[in-house]
């Protein structure tokens, strides 16, 4: 039984955002799924060979240019961070005249005290996790679930904010950072200046709910015959059944938090507690060339292993991030 | 009294409960500042008194400054700019990528590296490839076929095109995995239907890819002009406004208004103002293309 519905589950689970811009799909969805085997090219056309041909030639152009342009940055830093500054000044494009210079890693990852920023912003970035999925899960779950009266209202009032550009709040933010209302403490130079407003992220919010929307009633109420209260339900019914959005939500909160840069420069005005991306610009003029590019390397390694690993995750909700957020 | 009891024993109170962190954390820090920078922008606050009315003073300061044009034409230049690149390149790849019958996920993969790079890595690695001598690494390139030394971001000329080029470097493959996913949505009948009255690759790209795209296009075309009238990263980091004030954006005079001349109600004013202008835009946008999008 539990596994018929985790199923059901995989299989609805990108339904949420596809048709929501495609319009007209939904509907035809069945039909849509039979067509989906062919693409713009018959199996004809695959068939003749100038075609055939053709979008080879054009599938390996786009390969190259892909790689040339998404690794080709990325490789040479990865080549600059182990050369020396005078190889990297005077020969940008050639590969390690004068040998290799591993210090550099060590050198920015101590010296340059890389590690203790690299740490900082573990920290950031799981803080703003726990908080955003904290947020998401019990606010999707109320607003999908328990459906109290005023569950449209502030369904309403979530999706509002999501069409204020995020500039408008910049200032009078840092003002409610500076000093909270009701509670009169200040945030500034804490890590919570940066997980909690993370968490008033309606996107992540309207993602939990949508898929939550999406389950089966009937195990709730099957859930709620057996005896099992509000609280009992998330967490033994709801948040399993919901893994696969609660993924996507994670790597993007997560990675987010990771790259911002703008929010965390001004309310962690304290280096001792800044974050890789704000301190990087401030290092560029203190440390040689060559051990800042190391350190350009070590602040970037994280984001892409986790990519790599996840690679899934965020293929599927890149197309579901962009058919509301962009 | 009884419907109070009678509340709390049917579960409204643990609802309430559970949408307690949603409630507090969006009022701080969303709800809030939201309707106070309404009010922020009609006052003079500093951090020392209570914030005075000033009625218009703010927008009247922003309007009048010189780098108030300056910052809106730059903007409109990035924001134009951002698209050329950034939007038909996308969608070309997209097609292609549609297309193959194997590797998808390792062009996808290689597509949306950059996103997942760190701005601020990307920004100042970007700045030292852009290094105006004659051994920068991009004059480098360009020496190999002849061209160059450019002088990139240190000339007002190129510094916004160069700008550009790295955002669209950073940003394009998410656009290029949207389209991908809508691609998959095409319905293959479609194609089928085009083929038997005759319609060859073109035709059907022009007469069945597009016009299924269309929503798809219509939205990503307006949150990417949203989202380009808000670059600060790029400009901030890569040129902080220069060479002669020719990357100074609405989003940098803002930030400069704020944190650097301590101005909170000329920045809430410039801010609430380009709000306004995108909320009107996007609402000129959607009724214009309402009838386009539908059909």
């Amino acid at each position: 039984m539990s596994d018929t519905v985790k199923d059901d589950v995989r299989v609805t689970a990108p339904a949420p955002a596809a048709p929501a811009p495609a319009g007209p799909g939904r509907p035809r969805r069945p039909a849509a799924d039979a067509g989906a085997e062919r693409g713009i090219l018959s199996g004809f056309d695959w068939g003749r060979a100038g075609t055939r041909w053709g979008m080879r030639v054009a599938q390996g152009l786009v390969l190259v240019l892909l790689a040339v342009a998404s690794l080709g940055p990325l490789l040479w830093l990865a080549r600059a961070s182990v050369s020396t500054t005078q190889d990297t000044l005077r020969t940008p494009m050639a590969f390690w005249p004068s040998g290799l210079d591993w210090a550099n890693l060590s050198t920015a990852w101590n010296q340059a005290q890389i590690s203790h920023y690299f740490t900082n912003t573990v920290w950031v970035a799981l803080g703003s996790w726990c908080v955003q999925l904290l947020i998401a899960t019990t606010g999707g779950y109320v607003l999908a679930v328990l459906r109290p009266r005023y569950a449209p209202v502030v369904t309403a009032a979530v999706l509002a904010t999501l069409f204020i550009p995020g500039v408008v709040v910049l200032v009078p933010l840092f003002l409610t950072v500076l000093d909270l209302p009701v509670v009169n403490a200040s945030l500034l130079n804490t890590y919570w200046a940066v997980w909690l407003p993370a968490g008033a992220n309606a996107f992540n919010v309207l993602l939990v709910k949508r898929f939550m929307d999406g389950l089966p009633r009937d195990v709730y109420e099957a859930a709620r015959m057996d005896g099992a209260g509000p609280f009992r339900m998330l967490w033994s019914v709801a948040l399993p059944m919901s893994k696969p959005i609660l993924g996507v939500v994670s790597i993007f909160a997560f990675l987010n938090a990771w790259k911002d840069f703008l929010w965390p420069q001004i309310v962690l005005p304290e280096p001792t507690l800044q974050p890789l991306s704000v301190r990087l610009p401030l290092i560029r003029d203190t440390v040689e060339l060559d051990v800042f590019l190391a350190a350009l390397l070590i602040s970037m390694a994280l984001p892409i292993v986790i990519f790599l690993v996840f690679q899934r995750l965020f293929l599927r909700g890149a197309g579901l991030g962009g058919a509301v957020k962009g | 009294m009884n419907a109070t009891i009678r509340w709390v024993r049917g579960g409204g109170l643990s609802t309430l409960l559970l949408l307690l962190p949603l409630l507090l954390v969006f009022s701080y820090f969303a709800w809030f500042p939201i309707g106070r920078a309404v009010v922020m922008s009609f006052q003079e606050t500093n951090l020392v008194t209570d914030p005075a009315w000033v009625g218009l003073d703010n927008f009247r300061r922003v309007l009048e400054d010189p780098l108030f044009w300056t910052s809106v034409r730059n903007t409109l230049y990035f924001t134009g700019l951002a698209l050329l690149f950034g939007y038909p390149v996308p969608l070309l790849l997209a097609v292609v990528m549609s297309e193959l019958r194997r590797g998808k996920g390792l062009y996808s993969a290689l597509a949306y590296l950059p996103v997942v790079v760190p701005p601020v890595v990307a920004v100042l690695l970007w700045r030292f490839f852009y290094d105006a001598s004659q051994t920068g690494v991009f004059n480098t390139i360009f020496g190999w076929i002849g061209l160059g030394p450019f002088a990139w971001i240190q000339d007002a000329s190129t510094a916004m095109p160069s700008l550009v080029l790295q955002a669209t470097w950073a940003n394009a493959g998410a656009t290029v995995l949207i389209y991908l996913a809508a691609l998959t949505g095409v319905r293959g009948d479609l194609y089928d239907a085009a083929e038997v009255d005759g319609a060859g690759l073109w035709r059907k790209i022009w007469h069945v890819t597009l016009p299924q795209l269309r929503g798809v296009l219509l939205i990503t075309l307006i949150l990417q002009v949203i989202a380009t009238f808000q670059v600060f990263t790029e400009p901030y980091l890569m040129t902080n406004g220069g060479p002669q004030n020719a990357t100074v954006t609405v989003l940098l005079q803002i930030y400069n208004y704020a944190f650097r001349f301590g101005d909170f109600g000329a920045a809430t004013a410039l801010s609430v103002l380009l709000a306004l202008f995108l909320a009107a835009m996007s609402a000129v946008y959607f009724r214009l293309t309402r009838s386009w999008s539908t059909t």
